[in-house]
């Protein structure tokens, strides 16, 4: 399966002719529907429900981009992607963007490709242990095994700490995410190691979440953001911009139950602006004057997204990710 | 009369330049579609800012690796770090394909055997292993192994120093001690004792026609002096135990149950081709010669030897070559249980640097030349067993 589709990935490189993806936003409108490129399975930000229907903060955000460019939620391709695939599946034009929980790294971002858009998620990267073998600091895992995924940032700052921290730790490398879980569930690591949210994602899945202890300690910073092809700026400034609404609604107060009620009637000058009741926001890059209000009714705004797949399911708390007024670091730049 | 040859070998020479102009044009046309393919490639890779080239290799890798046969550490280059990947795939390929042709060359017998029983197991081993997917053997014998065993801390241990359990197995390691290298040293000239009489044997048994037991004798020769040997130095082979410290066996030898894992499940499903193709040979043999061999006098263990094996060799032998190659290609199956093989290691630095290309080359490179070579090597076997045609 992935060599299959790298080897597509790569034959597209080979055989297209140059330049042919400064358009995506055309082509996107043209084939009616937005390829979007997202995790095999993470609950919360991106997994099939029990009917078959993509869920999670990362779906959302194709949902809301979906949205913008073609006025309908469901106007969404979903591709499942391996985290090797994940950049070249975008800097090939596979997909037109992915939202799988990708880390923001300088070398991504510069050489391989592609452009990162705005982070949706601020996380790090964390340990889960069993309760019973008594760990309750990173650096007491000397000599211990480790699952983690292969091709992912997850993999480096795992070699990094063993390093800084001058112990051994022994990894057990897989290519999915659902291979490492189950090799630690069985017993086979004594620890498993990704970003700490989906960490918390996957002990909600497990037989007995009580046995088992994400510790408090973070490894690393790990921005994650949506990305798209190098060298299309007004698809990367419709990413970036429609993240940022996102952001904006839930400063201003905007939800999808308020929101046609707001564009009516709010006096908001920043709320009329958002909203297209005043101005032209969305033509600044190709878009419905009204291109924010359709993406809010449908999949809410950045506080309704988070709700519905982060904290009533898994339970997680907004930490990092609140309002930069209300203690966090999300700060939407300003829409005008 | 000397005027008809000359139209005909101008009429010939008329085809072989046909000839040659159609097959310079297909090269032409072939050569130029993968110049176009490399440039456009590159100027798309330009385009859109990936970087190309080889360079990578000698940056620092930084990358963890569980399983290695050299020492290596996350400050090695990506370069070392495939190498190492490269190893973990020969390694588990040589074990597997000797490993498989011992237990292929049993069920090839057992299918032919005229015991009942043992005929039908192998045929039922045959067949099941023939037709489920090696990736599902794969992870059915990777869960079996971590799934049923305990963790280390209550290890099964089977004699002392030898310990089982779901973080694979680990055996004393044979440490050098004083009195090695003399050790080695008569361990050499033992065997060029032992090879130089089984050559004298031989030589004798031309000259004379008397049978002297080379193979035996030599054995006995290399057992006795190593074993002298041995004793004289005053034993040169220590060990290393392991011991569970903290979370994990330490010191002596592990094998990590996803080596162990991939093994067996190679060997489990090659062994089933190499069965069918043990069992064509044997079967190619028209029975008429054994039964005349038979008729002879000549002892079963030499009509085995002499009459059956080398005629059922020249059917085995080309099949079983691309069962090898099959293997290899099919080691690369375990990325899906977490066996650092190189296309494991491949696919780690594809995901840290974006260079898929070049990776997918270097594996292209490597399964070639493997396969190559183990071609070229079965040949040359091959041809040993071909009848020489006069």
């Amino acid at each position: 399966m992935k060599n299959v589709s790298l080897i597509s990935a790569i034959a597209l490189v080979a055989a297209t002719a140059g330049s042919a993806q400064a358009q995506t936003l055309e082509k996107v409108i043209s084939e009616g529907v937005l390829a979007c490129g997202v995790s095999e399975g993470v609950p919360g930000f991106s997994n099939p429900n029990s009917e078959g229907v993509w869920e999670g903060l990362d779906v959302d955000i194709c949902r809301a981009v979906a949205t913008a460019v073609l006025g309908d939620p469901d106007a969404v391709r979903f591709s499942p992607l391996t985290s090797s695939q994940k950049i070249l599946a975008v800097s090939s034009g596979q997909v037109d963007m992915t939202s799988r929980t990708t880390t923001w790294t300088m070398k991504r971002d510069s050489a391989e490709g592609v452009d990162f858009t705005q982070v949706v998620f601020y996380d790090g990267q964390g340990f889960m242990v069993r309760a019973e073998s008594g760990i309750t600091d990173a650096n007491q895992l000397d000599s211990a095994t480790v699952c983690v995924t292969t091709g992912t940032t997850t993999e480096l700052n795992l070699a990094d700490f063993a390093r800084a921290q001058n112990i051994t730790i022994e990894p057990v490398v897989f290519e999915g995410k659902r291979e490492a879980v189950a090799a630690y569930e069985s017993g086979r690591c004594d620890a498993l190691t990704t970003d700490a949210s989906q960490l918390g994602a996957f002990r909600t899945s497990f037989i007995d979440p009580e046995a088992h202890t994400i510790l408090d300690t973070l490894i690393s910073k790990e921005p994650l953001a949506p990305l798209v092809a190098h060298g299309d700026n007004q698809w990367k400034d419709i990413v970036t911009w429609t993240i940022f609404g996102l952001i904006s609604a839930e400063e201003l107060g905007i939800t999808s139950e308020n929101v046609a009620d707001l564009a009516a009637n709010s006096d908001n000058p920043d709320v009329q602006r958002l909203l297209g009741a005043s101005g032209d926001t969305g033509g600044f890059v190709g878009l419905e004057g009204s291109w924010m209000k359709d993406v809010i009714a449908s999949v809410g705004n950045y506080g309704e997204i988070f709700d519905r797949n982060l904290t009533q399911t898994l339970g997680l708390e907004r930490g990092l990710n609140a309002q930069w007024n209300d203690g966090g670091i999300l700060y939407a730049m300003p829409i005008r | 009369m000397s005027s008809i040859p000359k139209i005909k070998s101008k009429s010939l020479s008329g085809q072989v330049l046909w000839a040659v102009f159609a097959q310079g044009a297909v090269l032409v046309v072939v050569l130029s579609a993968a110049y176009f393919l490399f440039q456009n490639t590159q100027a798309n890779l330009d385009a859109k800012g990936i970087k190309s080239g080889f360079a990578f290799l000698g940056h620092e890798a930084g990358l963890p690796i569980g399983d290695s046969l050299i020492e290596y550490d996350p400050t090695k280059s990506y370069g070392y770090a495939f190498l190492v990947g490269i190893l973990n795939t020969l390694m588990v390929s040589a074990l597997a394909i000797i490993l498989s042709t011992i237990l292929g060359i049993l069920v090839g017998v057992a299918r032919v055997s005229s015991n009942w029983l043992l005929a039908r197991l192998a045929a039922i081993y045959v067949e099941t292993l023939r037709n489920i997917p090696l990736l599902l053997t794969l992870i059915f014998t990777y869960i079996i192994i971590i799934g049923s065993l305990p963790h280390p801390r209550d290890a099964i241990s089977l004699f002392d120093g030898y310990f089982l359990s779901n973080r694979g197995i680990y055996i004393p390691k044979p440490i050098a001690e004083d009195g090695f290298g003399i050790f080695i040293i008569a361990a050499i000239v033992a065997s060029v004792l032992a090879i130089s009489f089984g050559v004298w044997a031989r030589q004798y048994k031309r000259r004379t026609g008397r049978l002297v037991p080379g193979i035996w004798g030599g054995l006995a020769i290399f057992t006795v002096l190593t074993g002298l040997a041995f004793l004289a130095t005053g034993n040169p082979v220590g060990s290393e135990t392991p011991e569970f410290r903290g979370f994990n066996f330490s010191g002596g030898l592990g094998l990590k149950p996803e080596f162990v894992a991939l093994l067996t499940g190679l060997v489990l499903y090659t062994a089933a081709y190499i069965g069918e193709n043990v069992r064509s040979g044997i079967e190619s043999v028209h029975a008429g010669q054994i039964e005349a061999a038979n008729a002879l006098g000549v002892p079963s263990g030499v009509v085995t030897r002499l009459v059956m094996l080398p005629q059922a060799l020249r059917v085995t032998i080309p099949a079983t070559t691309n069962d090898y190659a099959s293997l290899v290609k099919n080691s690369s199956l375990a990325v899906a249980i977490g066996f650092p093989d190189m296309v494991s290691v491949g696919g780690t630095i594809i995901g840290q640097n974006g260079q898929a290309i070049e990776i997918i080359a270097m594996w292209m490179a490597v399964y070639l030349t493997i396969n190559m070579l183990i071609s070229f090597g079965m040949n040359l076997l091959n041809s040993r067993v071909q009848i020489v045609e006069r």
